[in-house]
């Protein structure tokens, strides 16, 4: 095997400058999927960060219906306390989760004593919350420590609309589950920044308010089960994880509860959807970049070589070893695009990184682009390269085995 | 040690099947030298060729060292030429990105891959017979076409073939280096007691070998055997 790899690069560079450019074209395309599938795996991980870390969590678990009519904040689609009593042992069990929080979502209405407005709002236990959405805390501004009882956080937005600042005392009035109002005083505790999406303009009490206001007595019901995984890689088996939860059945022999993943929740994951159809179009372009050149060139060099062909099939070469020599030829324009292309990449995202570049999305501006490359996605990209690369050389290899020897002796 | 029987070779052109070689039998014994001559196209390289078991006859039966070459595979025919036939080419058909001392290393690593130490022993010696010793790192570009020949005698020779066939070998030399190719294949033919076949029109060589066979028209027409005592 040393001599067909000797032999087949002196082939290569008996016409280096082809091979310079062959190589050089694949590298390129390498470069170019690397640095945009970091770049890409940056925004999106910037978004999904956000999305769970300080909106979403992981898995949400709600009563059955209660998804479908969320737009409403149902406060009769709670789940009650034996439904928690049901669901908790087995989140608290699962190894997979980290954390989970208790919200009740509703809506209610919001004075500064000369105007009034409506609000969403999500009842919390702050600590719970907070351990469950870890950068929910990055987008209150002046908040001091936790969100104590008496206090609300409140949309940017809003504050701004209502001229209402952090300190000031405010009056939420709500309708509970029966349909009675009742009021509270409460203090601007933060300001929590807007995010798109759903939950993205919600602000929070604490859930002993929400309590008072909706006058639910001792026994809290909640709106949705928040939970943290360890890992937001292992989001499948967390699902399965949580699978058993969905085994107790309504009065009409329906699951009574519904888990779903952010990504089922948010519509961000079409757009993350989107990079990842734009990162398989991208790696879908390099495959034809390799597959087309390495084509080229292999064919170029059967057609040069035939007489060389017939001579060492004439000396006895066996027709395997003739379609080996062609494989490895390019098999190693493959790996050498391969490696240059990886390292060059490694290269310019360090800089990148040293360098960074700011991006502005939505109204979040300088945010600051971390693209990171993984040794997976440069093994796979790589594999992809040497793979398509030993592809496009099977059928020139199969034509040069394939030569009668006595009509390629006879070529020039 | 080559015994062909009643050999025909018909291609195919168009609508029309042209009959090149017509029922030639031959018998080769080992350490002749031999040259197949005839006018162009009277078959004598397609004769060549399906002896060197690089074509294969429409009908008939190849036999050399007891081993029936017709019938066989691409692949069971390239091991075979590999271990008992050598070639020596009109334009010497060396590779080009190969020292003279890895074209003659060649053969013995890629058909029968012989062991380092041995293979060395045997490249020298054979550099040193056919006079290329001092020249064994050049590449094929950079000697003349003289001793491009040498290199592919030498490449030839060192599987150690009983037969070994030669395509107008000396057509693309001048006289002089013509002659001395010439004398050292007759050399190594006593040395080694190899079986040097020729297809050719060159003098200088007819005048040396020790058995002519004529072929015209792809008849065998004359097979005379010359004593140069």
């Amino acid at each position: 095997m040393n001599n067909i790899i000797k032999l087949s690069y002196r082939n290569l560079l008996r016409n280096g400058r082809r091979t310079l450019l062959t190589a050089s074209l694949i590298t390129l395309g390498v470069i170019f999927v690397l640095i945009y599938t970091a770049l890409s795996g940056s925004f999106k991980g910037y978004m999904v960060g956000q999305i769970t870390d300080s909106m979403m969590g992981h898995i949400q678990i709600h009563k059955k219906g209660y998804v479908a009519a969320v737009d409403n904040l149902p406060l009769d689609r709670n789940l009650p306390k034996m439904a928690l009593e049901f669901i908790e042992p087995k989140i608290k069990e699962n190894p997979l989760v980290e954390s989970y929080s208790y919200r009740i979502k509703f809506g209610a209405m919001f004075s500064n004593f000369e105007s009034t407005t409506n609000i969403r709002l999500n009842a919390i236990y702050p600590e719970a919350e907070f351990k469950t959405l870890p950068d929910l805390k990055k987008r209150i501004t002046g908040m001091e420590d936790e969100l104590k009882a008496g206090g609300i956080v409140i949309p940017e937005l809003l504050a701004k609309g209502m001229k209402v600042k952090v300190g000031d005392t405010i009056v939420l009035v709500a309708n509970n589950k029966s349909g009675s109002v009742n009021g509270v005083n409460l203090k601007v505790a933060g300001i929590v920044g807007q995010m798109s999406g759903p939950g993205g303009r919600d602000g929070y009490i604490h859930m002993d308010d929400a309590k008072k206001v909706l006058r639910m007595g001792l026994e809290v019901e909640v709106s949705e089960i928040v939970v943290r995984l360890k890992d937001v890689e292992t989001l499948k088996e967390g699902m399965a994880s949580l699978d058993s939860i969905l085994e107790k059945k309504n009065k009409e022999g329906q699951s009574a509860f519904e888990v779903h993943s952010w990504e089922q929740l948010s519509p961000f994951y079409n757009i993350i959807k989107m990079i990842d159809i734009m990162n398989l179009s991208i790696k879908i372009i390099l495959i034809s970049i390799v597959l087309i050149s390495i084509l080229n060139v292999m064919i170029m060099s059967v057609f040069e070589r035939v007489r060389e062909i017939g001579t060492i099939a004439a000396m006895g070469t066996p027709p395997l070893t003739i379609v080996k020599l062609f494989l490895t030829e390019g098999l190693m324009l493959g790996v050498l695009g391969a490696i240059l292309g990886s390292a060059l990449s490694v290269g310019i995202l360090y800089v990148l990184n040293i360098v960074k570049i700011t991006y502005s999305f939505g109204k979040e501006t300088g945010l600051v682009l971390s693209p990171v490359l993984h040794v997976n996605e440069v093994m796979g990209v790589s594999l992809i390269v040497i793979a398509i690369a030993l592809v496009a050389s099977i059928s020139p290899a199969i034509k040069a085995a394939r030569l009668d020897p006595v009509e390629a002796l006879r070529s020039h | 040690m080559l015994n062909a029987q009643h050999l025909c070779k018909t291609y195919r052109s168009g609508e029309v099947d042209l009959e090149v070689i017509k029922d030639f039998s031959l018998s080769i014994e080992q350490s002749e030298f031999i040259s197949l001559v005839g006018p162009s196209g009277s078959g004598k390289s397609t004769m060549l060729n399906m002896l060197g078991c690089l074509d294969t006859p429409t009908s008939g039966e190849i036999i050399i060292n007891n081993t029936k070459i017709t019938g066989m595979s691409k692949t069971q025919m390239a091991h075979f030429r590999g271990e008992n036939i050598g070639f020596i080419f009109q334009s010497f058909n060396l590779i080009p990105v190969l020292s003279v001392y890895e074209n003659i290393e060649y053969p013995l690593i890629m058909i029968q891959n012989l062991p380092e130490q041995e293979r060395e022993e045997r490249i020298l010696k054979l550099l040193d017979e056919v006079g290329m010793l001092d020249q064994k790192d050049k590449t094929p570009d950079q000697i003349s076409g003289g001793q491009m020949q040498r290199v592919a005698i030498a490449r030839a020779l060192i599987t150690n073939p009983k037969l070994i066939f030669a395509d107008e070998p000396t057509a693309n030399l001048d006289t002089k280096t013509a002659y001395k190719i010439i004398d050292l294949m007759k050399k190594i033919q006593m040395e080694h007691q190899s079986t040097f076949v020729f297809a050719t029109h060159d003098e200088k060589i007819v005048s040396t070998v020790d058995r002519i066979i004529t072929i015209v028209d792809g008849e065998l027409v004359d097979d005379k055997r010359i004593s140069h005592e």
